[in-house]
């Protein structure tokens, strides 16, 4: 699939020397990407890599210590790291949560007009009065939503309420609902965690499709490598914070440090081997 | 059992759903209508407080039950609307002015009261409201220049220009027409985009944010939302209690506002109606079980704190969902006789629970 994409030189998000600091703990350190219009970029790395804090960067749910975001809005170039959180949805970028941030005690349906927020066009008093304007805007938010819920098969699910829901269905329901706000920029982080592999399967088959048929470029944090060799067309590798390794998925898994970041060394393979405790190693 | 065939998306955005729907609220609308001529007037004043904390329990419903704020203060919001109320209605002006003005100060005063929330959550801003409560009911009995202090206010009948509405029965026709506004303005703030805004806050900050909604906004709105009730109320309440006192709006009062919303059942339009008519009904049935319970528990002090308190309890582990919670199951007993299934509200609650072993 990868091969059949077009190279396009459009930035849409450029990451540069970004690096948060939580006390002691370098998270993220000086890393730098660009993510086009059009491609699917993954960012791979052990746990604790700093991947997420990389979305929470991007969403502003933290500011960097140093570095900066710039993304090509639908009004030109605009520096996000200067955004407050709530502008970025409206700037079209839309996210998943790791673990489901649903709003629970809501109909999936409610969930789902919940993501046409940023497109509402009318005020308070509007709606306290449900003027014909509120109505009208009601409606067509609801014709925007029933496409998302064919798109993505959810029928069935339309009028139940997300506290009964199973976990696959969940996972489907986040993404709809990140696909409601009509994004530029989808963040998905670990859309595979918790599914089987069925459920897996046709995850990335609609990641194929809101990349191909929705035009909507994806930046997603995977575990599951299968999933990432499918679907994206370039990854980069993190660990501890920082840059390894940046390519095609076949370049990312075939590189060296990348290896030794998931498996160790031959070094540190043959110290387990000895019979010295653990804590007599230097 | 009812299937409804829908054809059209404005079929869920309507109100009335389906011909139950309609039947059912026509047959309540004619018969508060009715109520002046079929009650006597005792019964009817209690109505008439029910319409009143009916009012300001939708006020708090929209802050604790749908935006997840809660507010043990909310007496204080009461107070205000209440006293700009007998203030100004003592100086001759119109009701309708009157009464804006009351909930526009409440609304402003929720906003400042607000702006913790913003901040803090859960207990901290139980705390803050707490707080809050204690400074107004201080603050109403040492201005004493405006609010007669301990020694209480009296309050003129709500007139516009020459006319006056001091009937029990014109009283109640008033405060129905404004429950019935504050009803409606709440059910179409739900179905919009405000509404689903304080729904997301509730369930979850940090994806609503991630949505677009602008939490200090949002949480500010339901604020000052909530306290414009809570002082429309407070208005009624003073007209109809005809004169007040700092102890009205004590943390008592707060923690009945409390009750009334927990009770109702937190998250439901329908729960701040069954929460105020438990509030006003309640100590009628201590007062009629008092003559039949031995003199020592009959004539305790204690007894409808009680009382209250094993009803909470029992409510919390019991039904959580409150009254409409217990109602949403008897509807449905009678809906699929003879099919109902004793673990039909269950599933949700066993899905928490193997959530959290995960």
């Amino acid at each position: 699939m990868s091969h059949i994409h077009t190279e396009s030189s459009e930035v849409l998000l450029s990451a540069q020397g970004l690096s948060v600091r939580f006390g002691g703990v370098l998270a993220v350190n000086d890393v730098s990407f660009d993510v086009r219009r059009g491609e699917v970029f993954t960012l791979i790395g052990p746990n604790g890599a700093g991947k997420t804090t990389v979305f929470n960067l991007i969403s502003r749910i933290y500011t960097p210590t140093s570095g900066h975001i710039d993304y090509l809005g639908p009004h030109g170039m605009v520096r996000l790291t200067d955004q407050p959180p709530h502008r970025i949805a409206g700037l079209g970028i839309a996210r998943t949560f790791q673990n489901i941030e649903l709003f629970e005690h809501a109909s999936v349906l409610q969930n789902l007009l919940i993501g046409r927020h940023t497109h509402r066009r009318t005020g308070l008093w509007q709606d306290m009065l449900f003027t014909a304007r509120t109505r009208r805007a009601e409606i067509e938010a609801r014709e925007k939503v029933e496409q998302v819920i064919d798109f993505l098969d959810l029928q069935h699910h339309r009028d139940s309420m997300v506290a009964g829901l199973p976990y696959g269905v969940r996972k489907v329901v986040e993404l709809a609902r990140a696909l409601c706000t009509e994004p530029r920029l989808l963040l998905l982080d670990e859309p595979s965690s918790g599914l089987n592999v069925e459920e897996t399967e046709d995850m990335a088959f609609w990641i194929s499709d809101i990349k191909n048929d929705l035009g909507i470029t994806v930046l997603m944090v995977e575990h599951d490598m299968s999933l990432v060799s499918k679907v994206s067309d370039r990854v980069l590798a993190m660990s501890m914070g920082a840059e390894l390794a940046m390519g095609t998925p076949a370049q990312v898994q075939g590189d060296a440090k990348v290896i030794e970041a998931y498996l160790g060394t031959v070094d540190d393979v043959s110290s387990l081997r000895r019979s010295t405790p653990l804590e007599a190693r230097p | 059992m009812r299937f409804i065939f829908k054809t059209d998306y404005d079929q869920d955005i309507r109100l009335a759903k389906h011909g139950g729907h309609v039947f059912w609220y026509s047959l309540l609308g004619l018969a508060l209508l009715a109520a002046p001529w079929l009650m006597s007037e005792y019964a009817l004043a209690q109505l008439t407080f029910v319409l009143i904390y009916a009012i300001v329990g939708l006020g708090l419903m929209l802050l604790a039950g749908f935006t997840g704020l809660f507010s043990l203060g909310h007496a204080a919001f009461l107070g205000v609307g209440a006293y700009t109320e007998a203030v100004l209605a003592n100086a001759g002006w119109p009701f309708p002015v009157s009464i804006a003005i009351a909930g526009l100060l409440s609304a402003a005063v929720g906003m400042v009261v607000g702006l913790p929330a913003l901040r803090v959550k859960g207990i901290y801003l139980g705390m803050a409201t707490l707080a809050f409560g204690f400074i107004v009911e201080e603050g109403l009995a040492r201005w004493e220049s405006v609010t007669g202090g301990n020694a209480g206010l009296s309050v003129a009948p709500p007139a516009i220009g020459g006319w006056v509405i001091d009937g029990t029965v014109g009283f109640y026709f008033l405060c129905l027409v404004l429950c019935v506004a504050a009803t409606l303005a709440i059910v179409n703030l739900l179905r919009a985009p405000t509404g689903r805004a304080f729904v997301a806050i509730r369930d979850s900050e940090i994806s609503a944010q991630s949505m677009g909604i602008h939490l200090a906004r949002y949480k500010t709105l339901s604020f000052a939302l909530s306290a414009a009730l809570a002082g429309i109320g407070g208005a009624l309440y003073a007209h109809k209690i005809q004169f007040l006192s700092p102890d009205q709006f004590s943390i008592i009062q707060s923690i009945d506002l409390l009750l009334l919303v927990v009770i109702g059942g937190l998250g439901s339009v329908h729960g701040a109606f069954l929460g105020a008519i438990f509030l006003i009904v309640m100590p009628q049935l201590i007062a009629a079980a008092k003559d039949y319970l031995p003199e020592s528990v009959g004539q305790s002090t204690g007894l409808q704190g009680t009382v209250y308190g094993l009803v909470l309890i029992a409510f919390v582990l019991f039904e959580p969902m409150g009254l409409y919670g217990r109602w949403l199951k008897v509807r449905t007993w009678f809906q699929l006789f003879p099919f109902y299934r004793k673990g039909m509200f269950k599933r949700q609650k066993s899905f928490q629970k193997s959530d959290r072993l995960k």
